[in-house]
């Protein structure tokens, strides 16, 4: 579906003519991220990070398969294989660190697109399905990124892919039975480590095909807008190309300008020392850490450590799942009409709360756990859980939005001076 | 149905964090966590002000020439060096003769195998071999040194927080001293075990290494440079830093062409933008 002023693909060339009879490819991006798909005119600099995310997933797929055709998944040459490429392979160490960095900015990217959907209410009626979508590619992600990083073999790898499997062992009765069967063993060996390279090369692809679901069901509401208005008609939209094309390739340039800083001045900085020595089962690392974009799941984790009916361990493993899982019924959770925070001015206020949240669970995550650190775990565990599953349902069905502007085109014009509903009649 | 479910929920989790943090608290103030001697008594490292610090950082090729000797006369009797070939010597500004000579006259031969016989053997090293470890394998390492295992060195510099300034300043000459009276008074229990060293550098304050450099002049160097104590410290931490990282070169220059590069696109992107939403208010 699209907007009715839509402008259609009209192709001009012979050539192209009949390519569009015999397999119209050309008209499908056309209508997808070209001149035909009508986009609000009004979007902000936050709606660059959707296409941010999938330039990231494109440069990880392509360093991912050169690195693939110099790494070796087995236990006893991997650390060495990927020394390797560092040492040896033409250009393997920007290859390596690009992809290494690249997981970084990827995720990076994606919290930041997540935010912006909850702060102007993207996952509301009518596109429940895109937020849905979007929460599956973030797990697709997580699991991604977490095998990944066991492919070095380092020490963090070893042990980090130790802790995380040990989750599975937290299920009653069939737990350990199921990690067992999960690692191939009864530690992380040849056999995890052959299966997480496999898996960590397939799952990209079905991210990449869940992506296409995404923009798919994104397409039929059309996108989102920093007011949350619908868009009423012609005048609120630009054609996605050039308007949004020209505006994304300025975020775009900056990514790139973040993304080299780190891989070519600070390559190491978002590592941990410890992958750089080989994995080793006989010696556990003092402090075991995931990388930073786990941080603040594993501060939840770590904060459940009083046993209620269920064992410590398993209400860790269960809250840490569930604070991604509850995204999920975040649509029904959230029943206010109006999307953008901006008119919420309560909500707001949690949602920023939220934010500082996740951020203080992320430093938890990574510190030491001495008392202080700890006690601010748990606090700002029950933030989370209480603003997403408690605030936010009470919230939306008693607070009092402000007034919503008539329609995109005046609240546009409102920015620039002009108010008056005939103003916005004539504006185009 | 769902936000009933959902506050269930959400004050089940509350309820399970408040006990948990009534758990913390009570722990916090009826038996808190002793300090411990590492958390007093351990030093961040001292900067040894490496040329290859910075964003345009390169090798002072002699000072990584220097750290190499400081290497193959102190460190090389115990510690191995397994990613490094002797020909990645010629980066640093050794010609391929030199090291071919080098690797011949290296003390540990590779193992090989005698070609008449098929018994084990060793061979003289060739400029594409990867150094040759001091020791046969885990176990003669840790027969040789108190049952402790010298680790490789290839990587040192990146698999330690602040990895040169971390080299430079355990074997520099205020790493090994005696233990402070102060930490003996405040923790009786961590005196330091026999055969083991006081080291404030050192994560547990212990290593098991004894003091690799010692005396002022103990390497004697072939450019003129007065060996001191810290001199040398600080020429093996650099040959260490280019050894965990030798394409650092490559990779400053290369970034700054790529950020000069990107800086360009973001200009153009940046007047693209202005030009085609000229028209249009947003």
């Amino acid at each position: 579906m699209s907007f009715p002023w839509a402008k259609q693909y009209e192709p001009k060339q012979p050539l192209m003519r009949w390519l569009d009879e015999k397999l119209p490819v050309p008209r499908l991006v056309y209508n997808a991220v070209g001149a035909g798909y009508p986009v609000p005119r009004n979007l902000n600099y936050f709606w660059n990070f959707g296409v941010l995310a999938g330039a990231a997933l494109g440069i990880q797929i392509i360093t991912g398969i050169v690195l693939a055709m110099h790494y070796a998944a087995n236990g006893g040459v991997a650390f060495g294989s990927v020394e390797s490429i560092m040492r040896d392979v033409n250009a393997g160490w920007f290859l390596r660190y690009a992809h290494a960095n690249g997981a970084s900015m990827f995720l990076l990217v994606v919290y930041i697109h997540i935010a912006r959907g909850l702060y102007y209410g993207s996952y509301k009626a009518p596109r429940e399905m895109v937020w849905l979508l979007g929460v599956v590619i973030f797990l697709l992600m997580m699991a991604t990124a977490f095998m990944g990083y066991v492919l070095p073999w380092g020490q963090m790898s070893f042990w980090g892919a130790q802790v995380i499997t040990g989750f599975f062992s937290a299920i009653p009765l069939v737990g350990e039975s199921i990690r067992i069967w999960l690692l191939g063993g009864y530690a992380p060996d040849n056999a995890a480590l052959n299966r997480f390279f496999s898996l960590h090369y397939l799952l990209p692809f079905v991210t990449a095909g869940v992506i296409i679901l995404h923009i798919w069901a994104l397409h039929i509401p059309g996108s989102n807008n920093p007011t949350g208005v619908d868009v009423k008609g012609k005048q609120d939209t630009v054609p996605f190309h050039p308007y949004y094309t020209a505006k994304d390739a300025v975020g775009l340039g900056v990514f790139l300008l973040i993304f080299a800083t780190l891989i070519f001045f600070s390559p190491n900085l978002l590592g941990h020392p410890d992958n750089y020595i080989e994995a080793n089962p006989l010696s556990t690392p003092a402090h075991i850490v995931p990388e930073w974009y786990f941080l603040p799941f594993y501060a939840i984790l770590k904060s459940f450590t009083a046993d209620f009916i269920l064992p410590a361990k398993l209400w860790g493993v269960l809250a840490m799942f569930g604070s991604i899982l509850l995204l999920f019924f975040l649509p029904w959770l959230d029943t206010s009409p109006v999307r953008s925070s901006n008119y919420r001015p309560k909500y707001r206020g949690f949602l920023i709360v939220l934010l500082v949240d996740v951020l203080l669970l992320g430093y938890v995550g990574g510190a030491e756990a001495n008392a202080r650190n700890v006690i601010l775990g748990q606090l700002a565990s029950a933030y989370y859980f209480l603003h997403f599953l408690v605030i936010l349902p009470l919230v939306s069905s008693s607070e009092r939005p402000r007034a919503l502007p008539n329609s995109i085109t005046e609240a546009v014009l409102t920015k620039h001076g002009g108010t008056s509903p005939a103003q916005t009649a004539l504006a185009n | 149905m769902v936000r009933i479910i959902a506050i269930l929920v959400g004050a089940a989790f509350t309820f399970v964090l408040a006990l948990a943090l009534w758990g913390t608290v009570s722990t916090a103030i009826t038996d808190p966590a002793p300090e411990t001697a590492e958390h007093e008594f351990h030093l961040h490292p001292r900067d040894a002000g490496l040329s290859s610090a910075g964003f345009f950082g390169k090798y002072d090729r002699r000072q990584v020439q220097r750290g190499f000797q400081v290497f193959k006369e102190v460190c090389a009797a115990c510690h191995s060096l397994k990613y490094v070939s002797f020909r990645d010597l010629e980066e640093i500004g050794y010609s391929e003769a030199e090291v071919k000579a080098i690797a011949n006259q290296w003390v540990i031969e590779t193992p090989s195998v005698n070609p008449d016989t098929g018994e084990a053997a060793t061979r003289k090293n060739v400029a594409s071999d990867r150094f040759p470890s001091p020791f046969a394998n885990e176990v003669a390492a840790r027969a040789a040194n108190n049952n402790a295992l010298p680790p490789d060195l290839s990587l040192i510099a990146k698999a330690r927080h602040d990895g040169a300034n971390y080299v430079f300043s355990l074997v520099g000459k205020d790493g090994y001293r005696p233990q402070p009276a102060e930490l003996l008074k405040k923790f009786p229990e961590t005196k330091t075990p026999d055969g083991l060293h006081y080291n404030p550098y050192f994560a547990n304050l212990n290593i098991a290494m004894p003091p690799p450099l010692t005396t002022d002049g103990q390497v004697t160097y072939t450019d003129g440079t007065v060996a001191t104590h810290d001199q040398m410290a600080k020429d093996v931490a650099a040959f260490l830093t280019w050894t965990a990282e030798p394409k650092l070169e490559a990779r400053h220059a290369a970034g700054f062409a790529s950020v000069v590069f990107i800086l360009i696109f973001c200009f153009l992107a940046w007047g693209a933008y202005q030009n085609v939403w000229r028209d249009v208010k947003h």
